[in-house]
């Protein structure tokens, strides 16, 4: 890690995901693969996971193991080959500079994700990774940058930043989380989004939708991180990528999620009155 | 003028905040602070960067006054142009004109270049970028664009950190004939740089970092606590063996900063032995390591604002566990976003566990806990029933108190109703 930032090209090392053990990324010993080993891929782990974003892929990683599966946490750079396997996939926001990186990668994995997408592989999009799952990004200066087309959604920048702590409401329940994007964006026809606000802004601070939702791919501008403290949300995500990774229903173990519950609870207590 | 002077008088009478009166003058008299400052001959300081302003600035000042200069600065941590114009409203006289040999001013990069549109810095000292506040900056690009603005409007000299690339790229920018010299840490402990600095991940643009010459000042620890500050390898030019009365590798970097600032002013008269005893009398400032003598046993309150500072702080501490609690508020001064906590890792923390968190967002850090398997035995919201648990639990021992700002403001509050406290902004002498 030392070594590889101070290195001035050549192939980027993994980042530590912080309380991620060791062998994190590689495949379990024959025999210690519990209930099924599930291969879950961080996009651009350093150029786009500014705020926490690597806490959700944390959350994650530690939750299938608390259900008793085992991942196996890929961290994808760009120019690197995509990962074989890939049950879910994770992404966070970046800064300007980091979202020009990944942009000519994107292109290279964008047919794989698309793919995978119509698939039914889940994938969690915050931020810059959101919009960039859109039709298009509209700058300032109205110049159009095309996205992936994952999402039907078109952000547009925008001077005023939404910035706040924001609670949704979702098919997973009350979900709380803290919004910070510059970027509005507006869901196209049919494109159902991620949550409606229930307190913040949301996409665009106007018609009460946020995030979006095709397949089972969702964006949304929530950082927080987003999972550990809406544990029914995150557990969804596993479901499906345990269905896809072992071809049986997930087998959930029932985990203790009070101090989760209780921190979600009092901040939506807090901003709903 | 007058009415600034006023309202100061009338704020102290309620006790009130730092910055008020300044936004009064500021609103009188825009001219204000060019006026103040015009007659100061020896240098019009900016210290400026996300982390370690307060305490290299303090460093700053009394390493220059150790030299027998006469120094204004802006003593309360309040960096904000009204904060410095608060400061000044006590010390002129009523023709507006400071007396004084230098003025050293800590400013964050914002409110730094506010300033620098009254008047130009002398010199600069540029010490680091990092995610702070990010509701009032969003983002690190930009922050680093602030202070290399700040950089090029320098009139005389700057000092900048060689290790972080955000800064040490600042040289680029820096007008012709400024001086520009740099503060960095020794080739023996850059092993420990990664965990000090945020990633730049621009590293593709060819940038090649400088190389440190004889007037550039660099960091090598002996031990935990003592270390010297090279310039070059003449060994007459160094400074220390010195111990800081506050602990850690960012304390050393920051007197390591301000030392090589200090040279930078005071050219021929700098003397390094003047200067290591300087830096062994600077108490750590209000909230950076301080000690809170409890019925015997010292309560420490680290302040916490963002991932660097509080890895640092962890790391810090983390090779001497004692009884801990975590105190997270989330106002706009503690920053309102929590997702930073989940950029550092609490694993030193794991062995011994955490007695209580607290806070408005004290199951916010719970869970956070919990996701790097650190024990917590109680989660409680109110600081001041945390505080009393926290204390009760753990009487005779050493203890430890990480906080975000309002939380240690409001903690502090309490502790000095009980014990022996300087009051917030005095010098704790």
């Amino acid at each position: 890690m030392t070594e590889q930032s101070k290195a001035p090209t050549g192939q980027p090392a993994d980042l530590p995901i912080l309380g991620e053990p060791a062998r994190s990324g590689m495949e379990p010993e024959p025999g210690q693969e519990g209930k099924g080993v599930i291969h879950l891929v961080h996009l651009y782990p350093r150029e786009m996971s500014i705020y926490g974003d690597l806490g959700n892929t944390r959350t994650l990683a530690a939750r299938i193991r608390r259900h008793g599966y085992v991942p196996v946490v890929h961290q994808h750079h760009p120019g690197a080959d995509f990962p074989e396997q890939a049950h879910l996939i994770v992404g966070g926001g970046g800064q300007d500079s980091g979202q020009v990186r990944v942009e000519r990668d994107l292109d290279v994995i964008a047919d794989r994700l698309r793919t995978m997408a119509a698939d039914g592989v889940p994938m969690l999009m915050i931020c810059g990774m959101y919009q960039l799952m859109g039709n298009a990004f509209i700058t300032v200066e109205g110049k159009r940058l095309p996205g992936l087309g994952i999402l039907n959604v078109t952000t547009r920048g925008n001077e005023k930043r939404m910035i706040g702590p924001v609670v949704l409401r979702t098919e997973f329940g009350d979900v709380v989380g803290y919004e910070n994007h510059s970027g509005s964006t507006v869901l196209g026809e049919g494109q159902l989004p991620f949550g409606h606000v229930v307190s913040g802004l949301g996409n665009n601070g106007e018609d009460g939708t946020e995030g979006a939702r095709s397949h089972n791919v969702f964006g949304s501008y929530l950082h927080g991180p987003i999972l550990p403290a809406n544990p029914a949300f995150a557990d969804a995500l596993i479901a499906m990528a345990a269905e896809l990774a072992t071809g049986r229903p997930f087998e959930p173990a029932d985990l203790d999620d009070e101090i989760a519950d209780q921190a979600r609870v009092r901040q939506i207590k807090r901003l709903v009155s | 003028m007058v009415a600034g002077k006023a309202v100061r008088a009338a704020s102290r009478l309620r006790g009130g905040g730092s910055a008020m009166p300044g936004l009064v003058a500021e609103r009188v008299d825009p001219g204000f602070l060019a006026h103040a400052l015009r007659d100061v001959p020896g240098g019009i300081v900016v210290v400026s960067g996300t982390n370690g302003k307060t305490t290299t600035t303090k460093m700053l000042v009394a390493l220059l006054r150790a030299h027998g200069r006469s120094v204004f600065t802006n003593p309360t941590g309040s960096n904000f142009t009204r904060g410095v114009i608060s400061a000044m409203l006590g010390e002129i006289p009523l023709d507006g004109r400071l007396r004084a040999d230098m003025a050293v001013l800590e400013l964050d990069e914002a409110h730094a270049l506010k300033f620098a549109d009254a008047v130009k810095p002398t010199h600069s000292l540029l010490l680091n970028v990092a995610r702070d506040q990010l509701d009032r900056f969003a983002e690190i690009d930009h922050t680093a664009r602030l202070l290399a603005t700040l950089g090029e409007q320098t009139t005389q000299g700057v000092v900048l950190n060689i290790d972080d690339s955000f800064i040490a790229r600042i040289r680029d920018r820096i007008a012709a004939g400024v001086q520009v010299r740099y503060f960095g840490v020794d080739e023996s402990i850059a092993d420990r740089l990664p965990e000090l600095m945020e990633q730049d991940v621009r590293f593709d643009d060819g940038f090649a970092p400088p190389q440190a010459g004889p007037d550039d000042g660099m960091l090598k620890p002996a031990d935990e606590r003592e270390f010297s500050i090279l310039f070059g390898t003449d060994a007459a030019s160094a400074v220390g063996p010195v111990t800081l009365q506050q602990r850690g590798l960012a304390a050393m970097i920051n007197a390591t900063a301000a030392t090589s600032m200090a040279r930078m002013l005071l050219g021929r008269d700098f003397d390094p032995a003047l200067a290591a005893t300087a830096l062994a009398a600077v108490r750590p400032p209000f909230g950076r390591g301080e000690v809170v003598d409890v019925d015997g046993t010292p309560l420490e309150l680290v302040l916490v604002k963002n991932p660097a500072g509080f890895t640092v702080a962890l790391g810090t501490y983390g090779s001497t566990p004692e009884a801990t609690m975590i105190a997270i508020n989330d106002n706009t001064a503690d920053g309102r976003d929590v997702s930073w906590l989940y950029d550092v890792s609490f694993e030193s923390l794991r062995e011994r566990g955490v007695t209580i968190t607290s806070g408005i967002r004290a199951y916010d850090m719970a869970l956070r806990l919990q996701y790097d398997d650190v024990p917590v035995q109680q989660i409680e919201q109110d600081l001041d029933t945390a505080l009393d648990t926290f204390l009760a639990a753990h009487q005779g021992e050493p203890k430890r108190i990480f906080c975000t700002y309002t939380a240690m403001m409001a903690l502090r509050r309490t502790l000095a109703a009980r014990y022996d406290l300087p009051n917030f902004g005095e010098e704790a002498s």
